[in-house]
């Protein structure tokens, strides 16, 4: 098992966002998370990287409890790269750098070796010839690509998503999934946070969906979309497909 | 208008300048180094801290430049404290500058993008590592411009030491003043001297600002 979540709660004050999530992730598998806004689908995914503190429920990253106190947060983030809706790319560090920053401060990468590595991510997300760029000048399809391209620097073992598509213009959003599926077939285990259910459905291996802090539903795509138990899961595909 | 003074007081002037500028220089080096501390106070999670870096920050601002430099003058001397008059001069600037490079090293730092901060700390780097790799370069392009603008108020605000007997540009401007009777046409030379410090400063802010904008863009 790559990932146990045990009644996870978390509170923003006195706002409950999750109310008890209990889910199994399993090694290569795409789970793809979904749920109207501020359902706590984000939220979910955040604290799955210590991002946010859960207040209460574990969870358990091969292995190890994360959400014990002793663990050592930094190198749990280690094992899951992060990919986020503002992609988030350092802008006072050209591509190369910010590929290279990580690998070398955390993993203490030797120059050339982060390089290579870097050169050969660059090319599998077709950025090579970015590599001296500044993020300002790429487009945010080229930034999504390239933070994706950071994330598996440090070799992940799991990779979330958190809306990966949804700051991106329309004609940009496809060389962003092109990746991610690319990302899938090469058996990541990975989390997915979006509102693409094209993605959803071709992709994902299950899907959660996600309202007012608890999972609602799970099933396999075709399922799900095709044949929703829950009612609300109904109202939601009714207004998103 | 009379300015035959000048070909015999024009010395004056240069030593008024030269210390006017060795004092605004000291107290912005020590403005800088307090207003540091001072940000990093007020951001601090200790209420100690913080509550000191903002009581300190609100009196500064909320108080005369003239009120400091009489505090600093006269108050710490009937505490038994000495000071040269150079030195008071010097730490009441710089008492004051500090509030004011505070609230800019603050703004600085706050503005750093909060996302790049998670998804450094997301790849497993270190809070000390993202604030040296991510957080204090960015900070840094954010504050220089605004430190500058200081660095000009902080100029024009020595005129204030010459109450204190520092032999500034404004001290030895009365002095022609009183040499040479003319009430009027010495303080216009006084005027255009700031004025140039400033100005030539601005104009200095305006190209940095443009080199710092320019290496965003890379293009």
């Amino acid at each position: 098992m790559m990932i146990e979540v045990r009644n996870l709660k978390k509170n923003f004050g006195k706002n409950q966002v999750l109310r008890g999530i209990d889910v199994d992730i399993h090694k290569g598998e795409v789970v793809v998370v979904i749920g109207p806004s501020g359902s706590g689908k984000s939220t979910f995914l955040r604290c799955l990287n210590l991002l946010e503190t859960p207040n209460e429920g574990s969870i358990v990253v091969e292995g190890e409890t994360i959400t014990d106190k002793r663990a050592d947060v930094n190198k749990i983030r280690q094992k899951m790269g992060m990919v986020f809706q503002q992609f988030n790319l350092f802008s006072n560090m050209n591509i190369m750098r910010n590929m290279c920053v990580a690998p070398m401060t955390v993993k203490k990468a030797e120059k050339e070796k982060a390089r290579e590595r870097a050169i050969e991510l660059l090319r599998r997300v077709g950025l090579e010839e970015k590599a001296d760029s500044y993020p300002q000048q790429l487009s945010g399809g080229q930034k999504q690509r390239v933070a994706i391209a950071r994330a598996l620097a440090m070799d992940p073992d799991i990779m979330l998503f958190d809306e990966p598509t949804s700051a991106l213009d329309p004609e940009m959003v496809g060389e962003v999934l092109a990746v991610m599926k690319e990302l899938a077939a090469s058996g990541m285990t990975m989390i997915v946070v979006t509102h693409e259910m094209g993605f959803a459905r071709e992709v994902g291996d299950r899907v959660l969906f996600i309202d007012e802090g608890k999972i609602i539903e799970e099933n396999e795509p075709k399922q799900l979309f095709e044949n929703p138990q829950n009612q609300r899961t109904k109202d939601f595909l009714a207004k998103v497909l | 208008m009379k300015f035959e003074f000048l070909t015999t007081y024009w010395p004056f002037y240069i030593e008024g300048l030269k210390i006017t500028i060795i004092y605004s220089v000291f107290a912005v080096i020590f403005g800088i180094i307090l207003g540091v501390m001072l940000a990093l106070m007020k951001l601090s999670k200790l209420k100690v801290f913080k509550a000191f870096a903002v009581s300190y920050i609100n009196f500064v601002r909320g108080t005369p430049i003239l009120v400091q430099i009489y505090i600093v003058y006269f108050g710490l001397f009937s505490f038994g404290i000495s000071l040269a008059d150079s030195t008071a001069g010097i730490v009441a600037l710089a008492i004051n500058s500090g509030a004011y490079v505070a609230e800019i090293v603050r703004a600085g730092i706050e503005a750093v993008d909060r996302g790049q901060i998670e998804a450094a700390r997301s790849l497993g780097m270190s809070h000390f590592a993202t604030t040296r790799l991510l957080v204090i370069p960015q900070a840094i392009k954010n504050i220089l411009p605004a430190l500058c603008n200081e660095f000009i108020v902080t100029t024009k605000n020595t005129s204030m030491l010459s109450i204190i007997g520092i032999h500034d540009l404004m001290y030895n401007t009365d002095t022609i003043r009183g040499n040479t009777l003319l009430a009027f046409e010495p303080l216009i030379i006084a005027a255009i001297i700031y004025f140039t410090i400033s100005y030539v400063l601005t104009k200095l802010i305006g190209m940095l600002e443009r080199r710092l904008k320019a290496s965003d863009d890379r293009s």
